[in-house]
């Protein structure tokens, strides 16, 4: 079944240099399991294909229900450099939760997931 | 737990400012909507040192954040008859000259004699440069590991990331109101903590969540409510949006809160956003005064707007410290335009190709030309998908940025025509020609705590 990370997560995201950071955190405790079996590195990487130029790293922080990405190359530059509108990679936040998981049905109806039709 | 005078002892550190810009009202709505200690502003971000740097090009005597006379004043009244101590980084890249001010706007006010003003100074290595690099400091690039040599020559400011120790100095020497230039954010509510609870150098555990506490409130309401994904429909009030205060003991927890009858909320999610936000390596969030441990936060919602922080653990400092670099990287400019239905998008597009071909007509190079349609796809790229048929209208943004300030002079001069001679239904440019901006870019880059040396100084 598709599931929209918008529907599960919330997020926040800042920058280092030319790296965006995005803090990805479960709308509920029982969710979180979700995200850091979901939200790989790779499927990150893949996400934001052609809009970053480095690696991605992943942190795990399950205290926060979190999952922290570091995007490098993701902002032109930074700072004073960028020509981009978001040169501060405030809402890499929100691009991010842009992604569709797919997970099998029994699990999102045990987690009671909620579905996207898309 | 077998309380003690010590432990039950809470001392209420107050935000009211997370940036320069940031609300004109929020410092003295800090200091009357309740009981607080201190009150912290943070106002120093790498964009903004660059400004300051570029003011005090201009006049010697600037070069700090001149909102934060604006808050001393609003606030003389707390910190004279209330003894309410104020620790701000608005000393930019002048502190003393942001000191002697603030002692002026006291003085005005009939607080003459009654305000001492600590000034932390020892960050500014410009003038050190040379020898550093000459006896061996080679400040290389963490990005790009090239030493500073490359640009010495166009090098603006260099200045370290102090800690909290010269703060802490300040306040046990009696300045009610502390000024630095370049320290950490975090060491801003530290340093009021280890003042207080006489903190060790080595109670790595404490310093952590001092730093924590400092992480949540460097950024304003961005912890309270503001700018808050989670469930922001139903975040109460923004127009009154409270700031966050830390209620800090002794043992190093915490509760976040704000003051009663403000709007916004502190919730699990609300502080969970911010302390994810700017994130590195969660395990290592390194700073000159401890390395605190993110995995080890414990939240817990103990009641409404009251958020319990506990648990964090923090390992020994390094033996380094942070040196933010300015330096003359080139010129930018960027132009906008709106163009509207009906096929708003495609017109913005024959438009940017059009500015592009004449662009390379004229022979102007730039080491970047970036074109964003604002309205369809400008912050999420090819990720916002195929932008709808019927667009209202799209911004043409296109932005340039070079070494040679004549090509970059010339392109805003490009912009405007498109008016009359390229695609049609165009509008939005009344804002006039774009305007040429000097880049200072950032160097950053690590030096050893022993050759950096902060002073102390208390004026009254």
């Amino acid at each position: 079944m598709k599931v929209r990370l918008l529907d599960v997560a919330h997020a926040r995201s800042g920058d280092k240099g030319d790296t965006a950071n995005v803090g990805v955190i479960a709308l509920k405790p029982e969710w979180y399991a979700l995200l850091d079996r979901y939200v790989t590195r790779d499927r990150v990487a893949q996400h934001f294909r052609g809009m970053i130029t480095g690696d991605v790293v992943r942190f795990e922080l399950p205290n926060l229900l979190a999952l922290n990405f570091l995007l490098h190359g993701a902002l032109g530059g930074g700072g004073t450099l960028s020509l981009k509108t978001d040169a501060q990679g405030k809402v890499y936040s929100t691009a991010l939760l842009r992604m569709v998981l797919d997970v099998p049905a029994d699990e999102a109806r045990q987690l009671g997931l909620p579905v996207h039709a898309g | 737990m077998t309380s003690t005078g010590t432990q039950d002892r809470v001392v209420r550190v107050a935000s009211g400012q997370g940036f320069w810009g940031d609300s004109l009202d929020a410092p003295r709505q800090q200091v009357e909507g309740g009981q607080v200690d201190y009150l912290m502003l943070d106002y120093l971000a790498e964009v903004t040192m660059s400004i300051l740097q570029k003011q005090k090009e201009r006049d010697p005597d600037m070069g700090y954040a001149r909102d934060f006379l604006g808050a001393i004043e609003s606030v003389l009244p707390a910190i004279v008859e209330r003894g309410v101590r104020v620790v701000a980084n608005a000393g930019g890249v002048n502190p003393v000259a942001c000191a002697r001010a603030v002692l002026d706007v006291a003085a005005k006010r009939g607080a003459a004699g009654r305000v001492k003003v600590g000034v932390v100074t020892g960050d500014d290595l410009l003038p050190r440069l040379d020898e550093l690099l000459a006896s061996g400091h080679e400040l290389r690039n963490m990005d790009t590991g090239e030493p500073l040599s490359v640009i010495r020559d166009r090098v603006l400011s260099a200045n370290a990331y102090i800690g909290s120790t010269p703060i802490v100095e300040a306040l046990a020497r009696g300045a009610n109101v502390v000024v630095t230039g370049r320290s950490t954010d975090t060491a801003l509510t530290m340093a009021p903590l280890r003042h207080e609870f006489g903190w060790g150098a080595e109670d790595w555990n404490a310093l952590a969540a001092g730093i924590i506490a400092g992480h949540i409130l460097e950024c304003g309401a961005q912890c309270s409510g503001g700018n808050c994904l989670y469930d922001w429909r139903s975040i109460p009030d923004l127009a009154n949006v409270g700031y966050p205060i830390a209620e800090a003991r002794a043992d190093g927890t915490f509760v976040v809160t704000k003051h009663p009858g403000t709007g916004g909320r502190v919730s699990f999610h609300s502080v969970a956003e911010q302390l994810v936000y700017e994130m590195g390596d969660p395990h290592a969030y390194i700073t000159p005064d401890v390395v605190a441990d993110f995995t080890s936060i414990r939240l817990e919602e103990v009641g409404p707007d009251r958020v319990r922080v506990h648990g964090i653990t923090g390992k020994p400092a390094t033996d380094k410290l942070k040196v933010s670099i300015a330096y003359r990287f080139g010129w930018k400019a960027v132009g906008t335009l709106v163009y509207s239905w009906p096929d708003a998008m495609e017109k913005a597009q024959l438009a940017d190709r059009v500015l592009r071909e004449r662009l390379d007509r004229l022979g102007l190079k730039f080491d970047e030309v970036l074109t964003e349609f604002v309205g369809a796809s400008a912050t999420h790229g090819p990720l916002a998908g195929a932008p709808a048929a019927d667009l209202p209208e799209v911004q043409l943004r296109v932005g340039v940025r070079g070494t040679d300030r004549a090509s970059v002079e010339r392109f805003t001069r490009e912009i405007a025509p498109l008016v009359l001679n390229g695609p049609p239904s165009v509008t939005g440019f009344a804002g006039g020609r774009p305007k040429v901006e000097e880049i200072v870019a950032y160097w950053p880059a690590l030096v050893d705590k022993t050759v950096v040396h902060t002073n102390v100084e208390v004026l009254s």
